[in-house]
């Protein structure tokens, strides 16, 4: 008896910060989407500080190393990926294109719920000046965009906002990311 | 009809004015990029190199109605909301022409410029607009990285609907292996496409599904084979049966449709 709780004593003796960098990348790397780090900490019962720390140093690692893959903070997690730069090589090897592009009208239509969520049909007609039926409904299918529950106001219309998918489409870590609306105000003038 | 409408120029701003074959059999129109009124009216705005806080709205809501003027010729259904923008352009014009209230006169600050409005919509709008432009950027850029596939493992490798060239593959395997048995010459009775359908039919019915391989197997001629591939073909098409196919390369499997 006593020894098993010695063994267990054992097992739990905290890992070197070198040591959680070579588990973490592990996990990272085997992850099919961004992993939160309190999911990292919560699977190898660590601190999650200690967690984001290894990350952080993994991902100065990588910076300095110079190779072709890259960690990022994306979407509220980690993420493996292949550095910008090699993109062509990439695509050629992997015989992909790039996917298509979203229209004028759909990336408009997106910028409003993107800056306005949880935003209503209505209140996007108002900033565009046009419908925007089809756009909602090419965003809704690219999974961009999620309905929020409806509006206590007259008809109950559907509120929209974006989605985890768009924050990893977009490339960014969470929406306070995204460059504050007012600051478009100085390329308009 | 479209080959005029290819060769068709137009009168300003060509350089955002095109039309785009897509395809060979579907003809786009692009007129410009524009994602609404808004969008056409700060153009001409910005076409005419007129300040935005001073709009010379005569001359916009002529350029404006024209090139409504130009998608009607080019049979494209104006979109309402183009007409509204064309009807609030004409009032706001109106509101312009009209004297001012003597009384008025005087009271600077009290007097409202007809045109505001439209300013503070497109002052907005054009805000959203450079948003739009960032996220075209940044997806860009996300284009550029890829992250790894997905690895094959059983958890993530569902039931695929199997298509007729795995099928196929199927069919070759067993009719290479049949050529190496030894050949016995005995009379037997062909079995016929009907019959063939008709048990394969009821063996379905019955346990539900069939593994094709096996049911394969049991052909015992080239013949027969060939009957028994053709039979499945015509179950595919015309019962509700469904082909599976639980692995990559594995084996085919014929089931009821629920």
């Amino acid at each position: 008896m006593s020894e098993e709780v010695e063994v267990q004593e054992i097992e739990s003796t905290p890992r070197s910060p070198a040591e959680l960098m070579t588990i973490v990348e592990a996990l990272v790397f085997v992850a099919d989407e961004p992993v939160n780090s309190r999911v990292l900490a919560d699977v190898l019962d660590e601190d999650r500080g200690a967690i984001e720390a290894a990350m952080e140093e993994l991902a100065k690692e990588y910076e300095a190393r110079e190779g072709g893959l890259q960690i990022r903070s994306i979407a509220g997690g980690w993420q493996i990926a292949t550095r910008t730069e090699l993109h062509e090589e990439v695509r050629k090897f992997l015989k992909t294109r790039p996917s298509a592009k979203l229209s004028l009208a759909s990336l408009e239509t997106l910028a409003v719920i993107a800056y306005k969520q949880p935003v209503t049909v209505p209140e996007i007609l108002e900033i565009r000046g046009v419908q925007s039926a089809t756009s909602i409904k090419t965003l809704l299918d690219k999974r961009l965009i999620v309905a929020k529950g409806r509006k206590e106001a007259v008809g109950r219309p559907m509120m929209y906002g974006t989605s985890k998918d768009f924050l990893i489409q977009f490339g960014l870590r969470d929406l306070s990311e995204l460059p504050s609306i007012e600051d478009f105000e100085d390329l308009v003038q | 009809m479209s080959e005029e409408l290819e060769q068709y120029n137009f009168d300003f701003h060509r350089e955002t004015a095109e039309i785009v074959r897509d395809g060979s059999e579907e003809l786009k129109i692009k007129i410009g990029e524009f994602a609404g009124p808004l969008d056409l009216l700060l153009f001409l705005i910005k076409q005419e190199q007129a300040n935005i806080f001073d709009i010379p709205i005569a001359k916009i809501t002529q350029k404006y109605l024209e090139y409504i003027q130009i998608m009607k010729q080019l049979d494209i259904a104006v979109a309402a909301d183009f007409l509204v923008m064309a009807a609030t352009l004409i009032e706001i014009k109106s509101k312009m022409l009209l004297p001012r209230d003597p009384k008025a006169i005087g009271e600077e600050e009290e007097f409202e410029d007809p045109r505001q409005e439209l300013v503070d919509r497109l002052m907005e709008y054009e805000k959203f607009k450079s948003a739009a432009g960032m996220l075209y950027e940044r997806s860009t850029i996300e284009q550029a990285i890829f992250t790894r596939g997905p690895i094959e493992s059983d958890d993530n490798n569902a039931e695929v609907d199997a298509s007729v060239f795995d099928l196929l593959t199927v069919f070759q395997k067993i009719a290479a292996r049949h050529v190496d048995e030894i050949k016995m010459e005995i009379e037997r009775e062909e079995i016929s496409l009907a019959d063939m359908i008709k048990s394969l039919k009821a063996r379905i019915f019955e346990l539900g599904e069939v593994n094709l391989l096996e049911f394969f197997e049991e052909m015992r001629s080239k013949r027969e084979l060939v009957t028994a591939f053709v039979a499945v073909l015509e179950i595919v098409r015309t019962e509700t049966v469904k082909l599976l196919q639980k692995t990559t390369f594995g084996d085919i499997i014929l089931r009821k449709a629920a």
